[in-house]
């Protein structure tokens, strides 16, 4: 039988230990703010200043995910993204102007403007493939992805990310026991954020936890801290280990928080108010840059360098969104066969 | 020295294609439930895994989601997966991940990714399997952009209509039909394509056209010689690809004869033929003598018993009399 496993928080004291040098955090630190002050900007966009329309699922609170799953891959190893995926876009270095402007429905999105938001992380070039709008589709293949990587012979790895409510569907077991079969390098990453639009977990699930699922299917699981990149980080790099060598697929619960609501205009009124505070309290970038500072990696004055240094470029990233043309209409069919 | 034409059946020339293609591209793989070691429902597949190995004849679990996702990411990672589903009743179950992710990710990421891929299935209608096992139903995939949709009607269509599908670079679904397996016709040995999109007349005719799909080619060919014998002359057409849909040769050919008669195994509602009947009203309208008629199945479940599936069947007596009663209109008969 496999077995399941559990990483907390990592103490700032053993980031050495576990070989993370000091640019190493910084790029991680670097890589959430990004998240946060892009999600922060595309709020604004929509809400105050009405610029871009239809679904966003914000990333808030689960930037410890994207950046320590992320963090633990080569590049040419490859995520699978879902329908909030702003955060496994900038995370995996697409640049913030490409992002942008596929929220803005320009031909100089990521996807020409072709998929928005749901679809935002696709970027084969940089190891991004693909990112599907239907919750857990991506989990069979994200099995595909893995048995091409085995039919030839290649030692890359996918790790596939999907929610708490994607561990309820067929997809979810299908595509889950295909790749325990046949031992494929498949890292299956669950955003436990506790919840499915509205459905909490706990009455979402039978079993006291995601990652007990994983025994049901002989593979290893692991249950993680999702609001410490370090430790989140720390549960990849051993998946990625066993994919490498052959020994199959890793369930990891990653246990965190969605600190929105299910989408921009969700105020997410049926969460109780000491919940929320109480992840809010725990929110990973506050705790994150304490234990950088804490631990002598970063200082107060390099944050505020790498804030102000994004802000510049989110600047630019609205401006080249707005100033970006959009892919005319008679064009739209040639997109519709290769 | 007469030369003998080779002749070999529909399920051989299945085979035949599958084979030649694996032969020459390593990155051609099977995936499907029970076509390695029980050598496939159809035993079209019957000793590949033998041959070929675990690795390119892969036997799945009963999950048509996975079986179906597993090829997107293998063919999106540069494999090309031919995909067995054991029957077209099982297709809804991975519905999902054909219409909305195989044929959408091109679209979707503004042309970046490609998925070629082929998904094999077949209709058993006319062999008493009931309604969850018999069903052709491929009208849904019209609404479908991203997808081909191929449905052989002979052996040598089988053979080199797969082989394009296999060399396509989008995701194709190729719709057998069980009852032609056994069907014998020429097929040249070696290497052949068809182009998509190209539909095939199989008889020349003026008075009237039938648009026949997959097994209803038969059943209007042989309408066809029938009625010769009365002295009308019948034009067969088999689009032999519904998307793409050849549509200038059905309504070149309804601008001759003026008269159009629409043979298929779907329910007569929202079937292909309807789809077919209103594109020629809109580009032929002024050639019709006749209304467009549809030779297609009761909008009923298949029932079990023998007899009933027999009455449900489109076929070739139904088609003789659907033109009889048209041309009957022309004679003032009717």
């Amino acid at each position: 039988m496999s077995a399941l496993k559990e990483i907390g928080r990592v103490p700032p004291s053993d980031y050495s230990k576990h070989g993370l040098a000091k640019d190493r955090l910084i790029l991680m630190i670097k890589k959430m703010m990004e998240i946060r002050l892009f999600e922060e900007k595309v709020e604004e966009l929509y809400l105050m200043k009405g610029l871009i329309t239809g679904p966003a699922h914000l990333y808030f609170g689960q930037e410890a995910v994207a950046v320590g799953v992320i963090s633990a891959l080569n590049s040419d190893d490859v995520i699978i993204s879902h329908h909030r995926g702003h955060g496994h876009a900038l995370a995996r270095g697409i640049p913030m102007k490409q992002v942008m402007a596929e929220l803005f429905g320009k031909a100089t999105g990521t996807c020409k403007g072709l998929g928005g938001s749901m679809h935002v992380a696709i970027s084969p070039e940089r190891g991004s493939l693909f990112a599907s709008a239907i919750v857990g589709s991506g989990i069979p293949i994200a099995a595909g992805v893995g048995l091409a990587f085995k039919y030839n012979k290649s030692d890359r790895v996918v790790a596939v990310f999907f929610g708490d409510g994607a561990v309820n569907t067929s997809s979810f077991h299908e595509g889950t026991n295909m790749a325990a079969i046949w031992k494929l390098p498949v890292i299956l990453v669950c955003e436990n954020n506790r919840y499915a639009i509205g459905m909490k977990v706990e009455k979402a699930i039978a079993l006291g936890s995601i990652v007990e699922r994983a025994l049901g299917y002989n593979i290893a699981g692991i249950a993680v801290d999702g609001n410490d990149p370090v430790a989140v980080y720390l549960a990849t790099k051993e998946a990625v280990e066993r994919a490498r060598k052959g020994e199959g697929p890793t369930l990891i619960e990653c246990r965190t928080y969605r600190q929105k609501g299910h989408g921009i205009y969700d105020k997410a009124p049926y969460r109780p108010k000491e919940e929320v505070e109480e992840w809010l309290r725990r929110d990973p970038i506050a705790n994150f840059r304490n234990a950088l500072i804490s631990s002598g990696a970063a200082t107060e004055a390099d944050l505020i360098e790498i804030k102000n240094q994004i802000r510049l470029e989110l600047e630019d990233a609205v401006n080249f969104a707005q100033d970006s043309p959009i892919l005319p209409f008679d064009e739209l069919q040639k997109y519709v066969y290769a | 020295m007469v030369e003998t034409i080779r002749e070999i059946t529909y399920g051989e020339a299945i085979r035949e294609a599958l084979h030649e293609e694996m032969m020459k591209d390593s990155s051609v793989f099977l995936i499907g439930e029970d076509i390695g070691a029980y050598g496939g429902a159809f035993k079209i597949t019957d000793g590949f895994l033998k041959e070929f190995g675990p690795e390119r004849v892969r036997d799945t679990p009963i999950s048509e989601a996975a079986i179906i996702g597993a090829a997107i990411g293998s063919a999106l990672m540069g494999l090309r997966p031919i995909a067995e589903i054991m029957y077209m009743d099982f297709i809804p179950i991975c519905l999902e991940q054909l219409a909305n992710q195989a044929a959408k990710i091109r679209f979707m990421s503004g042309g970046k990714l490609r998925v070629p891929m082929v998904v094999r299935t077949q209709y058993s209608l006319g062999r008493a399997h009931g309604a969850q096992h018999s069903q052709f139903f491929p009208s849904w995939s019209l609404q479908i952009s991203g997808l081909k949709v191929v449905l052989p009607s002979t052996p040598y269509d089988a053979k080199g209509l797969l082989k394009t599908a296999m060399r396509d670079g989008n995701p194709v679904l190729f719709i057998e039909c069980s009852l032609l397996y056994r069907t014998k016709g020429y097929v040249p040995e070696g290497d052949y394509t068809i182009p998509f999109g190209q539909a095939d007349v199989k008889r020349k005719g003026d008075d009237v056209t039938i648009v026949a799909i997959s097994r209803m080619v038969q059943e209007s060919m042989a309408a066809a010689s029938a009625l010769e014998g009365e002295g009308l002359s019948v034009e067969v057409i088999d689009p032999r690809t519904i998307q793409p849909l050849d549509i200038d040769t059905i309504v070149g050919s309804v601008k001759r004869t003026g008269r159009l008669v629409i043979a298929e195994d779907d329910a007569k509602t929202g079937g292909v033929g309807a789809e077919i009947a209103a594109t020629v009203v809109e580009k032929a309208f002024d050639y019709m003598d006749a209304p467009i008629m549809r030779v297609a199945a009761p909008d009923i479940p298949i029932p079990f018993s023998p007899s009933l599936e027999k009455e449900y069947m489109p076929s070739k007596d139904k088609i003789i009399q659907t033109i009889a009663s048209l041309l009957g209109r022309r004679r003032g008969l009717a």
